[in-house]
């Protein structure tokens, strides 16, 4: 770990003020803390924004929820609204960690986990996202874990927020305040591809402040589920994961929305698969039919390949779950 | 009228100290004007350390002192197996040369005032390597050109004949009416600990005193003074509590060392603690094995030919076997066997002993092969043990000290209700999942070892017992408490029991299920001789009520003093007489070592695991939903603390069925995986809960109570009835562990 400065910030124009590009801001610190002390993230600066009054969990005026970026995970996880009209989020949420880590961690922090590539958190290897220019190690590598879609010859590593999976499904829109102002990205253009610059993984500026995210209400009647899979049954990052939410009216499906974790560099929407799943009955040849989608641009590595059915099974039971009957 | 706590579930007598955080572990010794060492470990698995640039550390702030193998002092190799009483967990020194043989490899230790300090420091050495490819995976490894005879080593843990053979194995094979020949793979698993391993060095003048987590204080000092040059006098190691070893901790590793040489050179006690990355590399790991096993059988399951051809991984530096040819030789009885061992050098560090050296890998082979062949033969599982049951030990001919292994398997089975298992892949069910159920035997021999003992009765009416030994989290001090309170009377509250220092009477290691039975009799021996002691203090002391009573009409019991004819509550509490008598107290000693009778027979626990597996195939998921464990382990000295010995191997085992394996980057060598969140072990929710059964039958040629260590057996056969149980469910049988679900997706 390096020498660093840190500084308190009481209001988020004082926090934005104080942010740049050698700053970094901790909240939760659950990744942070730990790639300082690996030496994989070297701030000069940190700036403390957990007294920023970023806590609340409050309707919109159109029935969705505007969630602070310092509300914690364990505290959205468990908010009676998440858990009664968004159960997708606090499934997703309580898959996630431990309960230790969801104390902590927060809404903000969670989408900029950083991934788990052994490569990445070890400064003995090539990583073009810790090191751009030096190679990717995990490509040769032992790449279990690693990403089948979104993947790039520069980059394989997953984004690892189970979070973040479910945010997706639920169109999720995160509010940013940063030197030039407030702006607000749609989660599903927030993220970036690897390409050749894995080391810039959102749409961030240096400074950039995220003040809070805000969901739609979902439809009347609508559904949601995630699953993930791992190998053991807690405390784990999935290998696969899928967020889905429909409203089945009459047979049918509408208002599909699908997400896959565990198998991207961000969290993966697809629009194919929700396409696919449009207008069609809710049965088992539709959902198999919506994951072949999905995973139709799949590019499976050396250990990884078994995610690509996996992830396939694991979208068509969360949308199975999703559309039993209640 | 109290009662005897053996076989009671008496909770622990450290438990509280541990649980309220006043449980002093081996770097929280807090010696005034200590100072940390940080280690810098190799990032390449073979080769050559070309330069090693400290120039830019030395001169960061707190800095004090870098070593490294151009800058230390001599350090001495230890006798090892030259010699009975030591042995290392690597006998290479640290920094001994500039050689790399495994990844994460001391190469140098950064002394500095403070723990960030030396962190800092640490990563501003500077080091360049002349690497070359390293060796991980067996397959890349030389077979040796023969076979040599592995040195028998009498400290017990490193018995491994490497072949056995008895009849003729290869024509039986041949000649048998059904046949099977697979091979098992485990991989290398880390013990990982919770608490890491650390050393605590404080020099005073010549001497040293090690505060260390260590599984033998004895070994220990025996191996430090070999290494420091020292005479054993001038070395003192001190292990109070230990957050368990699993093994890791048997033999000591270089970085106490370091920390000694580290604290002569800057004339301060030096603190060095094994960050967890390295636990991966440096305290050594359970070898990966190999075995290619063949069986042979009758139609009517009678077992013709077993054999089985084993490959096991060692480092390059130090020679370590662990037996998998003598489960091999004396589970079952069959005629002809055949076992052979090689051991491949390969840059993965030493292995060491983990949980069950051994016989856990090779009951992964042997009873997945049995319920393979059961399969076959159209026989169930457990009616093919029986068939085959070994009323002898057969690799020897001697007679089992006691083996109710029967039982086990009958008991179990009734319990588990396995009448109702239909034979047939995929057959049964709850609700939309498969169930598997599978079961395996399980098996690990009993030692005693020397052990002396101290019991001391105090005029402030306490008693103190104290030994050289350690309890690693296992219950020993509640036993030495609990025979104590069984021979005097005397409550297990006010038995001070004094374990982890080499200074106290030398005690045994706590590795191969031994502690408890080594310090039985020479705790009984030792409490008698200070009751007998205080007993003759009341017939001499004037003014006693006993003054000039003939010894023999005078009886301890109660902790009290009185005459035999009368009720102990008629007699003197001890306190009152050594007062009377004006002593500070009176002590028994007792040295105690393997009597002539054991040697006579073949002593082994035994027992069976019987469990069940929920299979969800559309989504691979494989869970443990039930476990039994029937143990025929002798008597319980404390029924709490063996119940959780089991339930923790099964908890290991699951760990080992399904997640546990430690993976190499074949590139560098290194163990990728190395922390709690990416090296899986099982956590609560994969584990169900797990009904234990004694069979309780007393082993007394091993000792008056009959017990018997428990601390492995629980973890041999737990990854072949998963994996069987697995097999039940899925219809593939994985041979490789861990069960991983691309396995299952695969068959």
């Amino acid at each position: 770990m390096q020498t660093f400065h840190y500084k308190k910030s009481t209001n988020v124009e004082g926090a934005v003020a104080s942010g740049g590009p050698h700053a970094s801001f901790i909240a939760g610190g659950t990744t942070l803390v730990d790639l300082m002390k690996l030496n994989v993230m070297r701030p000069a600066m940190l700036v403390d924004i957990n007294a920023l009054p970023l806590d609340k969990i409050e309707r919109t005026p159109d029935g969705g929820l505007r969630i602070g970026a310092m509300v914690r995970n364990s505290d959205l996880a468990h908010d009676a609204t998440v858990e009664k009209e968004f159960p997708v989020l606090s499934q997703a949420l309580l898959s996630g960690a431990s309960p230790q880590l969801r104390n902590m961690a927060t809404t903000g922090g969670n989408l900029l986990q950083r991934t788990r590539c052994y490569y990445f958190r070890d400064t003995a290897y090539a990583c073009n996202k810790r090191a751009p220019g030096s190679g990717c190690a995990a490509m040769d590598g032992y790449n279990r874990i690693h990403a089948i879609l979104g993947t790039s010859e520069h980059c394989i590593a997953t984004h690892p927020s189970d979070m973040a999976v479910a945010m997706m499904a639920l169109e999720a829109v995160v509010h940013i305040r940063g030197a030039k102002g407030e702006r607000a990205v749609p989660l599903n253009e927030f993220y970036r591809l690897p390409g050749n610059t894995p080391q810039i993984e959102n749409v961030l500026e240096p400074g950039d402040l995220i003040t809070h995210v805000t969901i739609p209400a979902l439809p009347e009647g609508a559904r949601s589920h995630y699953l993930k899979r791992r190998d053991r049954a807690s405390y784990e990052f999935a290998l696969a994961s899928a967020a889905v939410i429909t409203q089945v009216q009459g047979r049918n499906l509408q208002h599909v929305r699908v997400a896959l974790g565990g198998v991207g560099t961000m969290p993966w929407r697809s629009k194919e698969a929700e396409q696919a799943l449009d207008g069609k009955p809710a049965n088992e040849e539709s959902f198999r039919e919506a994951a072949e989608v999905a995973l139709r641009g799949a590019k499976p590595l050396h250990d990884n390949a078994f995610k690509v059915e996996l992830a396939k099974r694991t979208l068509v039971r969360a949308l199975k779950v999703a559309t039993q009957a209640a | 009228m109290s009662s005897s706590p053996i076989g009671q579930p008496v909770t622990r007598i450290d438990g509280k100290l541990k649980v309220t955080g006043r449980a002093t572990y081996a770097v929280e010794h807090a010696i005034p004007n200590f100072v940390y060492g940080v280690a810098v470990s190799s990032t390449i698995g073979s080769g050559r350390i070309k330069t090693i640039s400290t120039a830019e550390a030395e001169k960061m702030p707190g800095v004090l002192a870098i070593l490294h193998h151009g800058n230390i002092e001599k350090l001495y190799h230890p006798a090892g197996a030259l010699e009975e009483t030591s042995r290392p967990g690597e006998s290479r020194p640290p920094f001994e040369d500039d050689i790399i043989y495994y990844y994460g490899q001391y190469v140098a230790l950064v002394v500095a005032e403070t723990f960030e300090q030396a962190q800092d420091a640490a990563a501003h050495v500077r080091v360049e390597y002349a690497a070359k490819k390293p060796i991980v995976r067996l397959d890349d490894a030389e077979q040796p050109p023969k076979i040599e005879r592995h040195e028998k080593d009498d400290n017990g843990f490193d018995e491994a004949d490497i072949t056995y053979t008895r009849g003729t194995a290869d024509d039986a094979y041949e000649q048998a009416e059904v046949k099977l020949d697979a091979t098992y793979v485990t991989p290398i698993e880390t013990h990982n600990p919770m608490e890491m391993h650390g050393t605590v060095a404080v020099w005073n003048g010549n001497k040293i005193t090690l505060y260390e987590s260590t599984q033998g204080v004895v070994n220990h000092r025996n191996v430090a003074t070999q290494v420091l040059g020292l005479p054993a006098e001038s070395v003192e190691v001190i292990s109070p509590f230990i957050g368990s070893g699993f093994g890791s901790k048997l033999f000591p590793w270089p970085h106490s060392w370091m920390a000694a040489i580290a604290a002569r050179k800057v004339k301060r006690p030096v603190k060095v603690s094994v960050p967890r990355q390295l636990m991966f590399t440096c305290v050594g790991h359970r070898p990966t094995c190999e075995q290619h096993i063949r069986l042979g059988a009758s139609k009517d399951g009678k077992l013709t030919a077993f054999m089985n051809d084993v490959r096991q991984s060692r480092s390059f530096i130090d020679e370590y076997t662990e037996d998998c040819v003598d489960p091999t030789s004396m589970l079952y009885s069959c005629p002809n066997v055949a076992a052979v061992q090689w051991p491949m050098k390969m840059n993965t560090g030493n292995p060491t002993p983990m949980r069950g050296p051994g016989r856990v890998p090779a009951l992964f082979g042997i009873e997945s092969a049995m319920d393979e062949m059961a399969e076959k033969l159209g026989i169930d599982p457990v009616q093919f043990r029986l068939l085959n049951y070994a009323e002898k030990d057969e690799s020897d001919g001697k007679a089992w000290s006691s083996k109710h292994l029967r039982d086990a398997y009958q008991e179990g089975a009734k319990r588990f209700g396995w009448e109702q298992r239909n034979p047939k892949v995929g057959s049964m069910r709850k609700g939309e999942e498969i169930l598997g159920w599978g079961m395996a035997t399980m098996t690990w021999p009993a030692h005693q070892r020397d052990a002396e003992v101290r019991v001391r009765f105090l005029a402030d009416g306490t008693v103190r017992a104290s030994c050289a030994t350690q309890d690693i989290g296992t219950g020993t001090y509640t036993v030495f408490a609990e025979v104590v309170a069984d021979k005097t009377g005397i409550p297990v509250q006010k038995i001070d029991v004094k374990l982890g220092d080499s200074a106290l009477p030398p005690g045994p290691t706590s590795g191969g299920s031994s502690a408890t039975t080594t310090v039985i009799p020479a705790i009984v021996q030792a409490t008698e001789k200070a009751m007998a002691a205080v007993v003759k203090a009341a017939a001499k002391t004037p003014g006693s009520p006993f003054e000039k009573a003939d010894l023999k009409t005078l009886k301890f019991s109660q902790g009290r003093v009185h005459r035999a004819n009368d009720e102990a509550s008629s007699g003197i509490p001890f306190e009152q007489i050594l007062q009377k008598a004006k002593l500070a107290g009176l002590d028994g000693h007792a040295k105690t070592n393997t009597t002539e009778d054991q040697k006579k027979y073949s002593t082994h626990s035994f027992g069976a695991h019987f469990c069940e597996v929920s299979y969800d195939p559309e989504i691979v998921r494989l869970r443990v939903t039930r476990w039994l464990a029937v143990v025929d382990g002798g008597r319980m000295i404390n029924l709490k603390t063996a119940r959780n010995q089991i339930q923790g191997a099964v908890t290991m085992g699951i760990g080992m069925g399904l997640l546990e394996e430690t993976v190499y980057d074949t590139r560098t060598g290194h163990p990728i995986n190395n922390n709690y969140a990416d090296y899986l072990v099982s956590v609560n929710t994969d584990v169900p809960p797990v009904e234990v059964v004694f069979l309780d039958y007393p082993d007394k040629i091993m000792n008056e109570y009959g017990a018997r260590g428990i601390g492995e057996i629980g973890l041999s056969g737990c990854a072949s009835a998963i994996a069987s149980a697995a097999y039940h469910a899925t219809g593939v049988r994985v041979r490789e562990l861990p069960i991983r679900m691309e396995k299952l997706m695969k068959g």
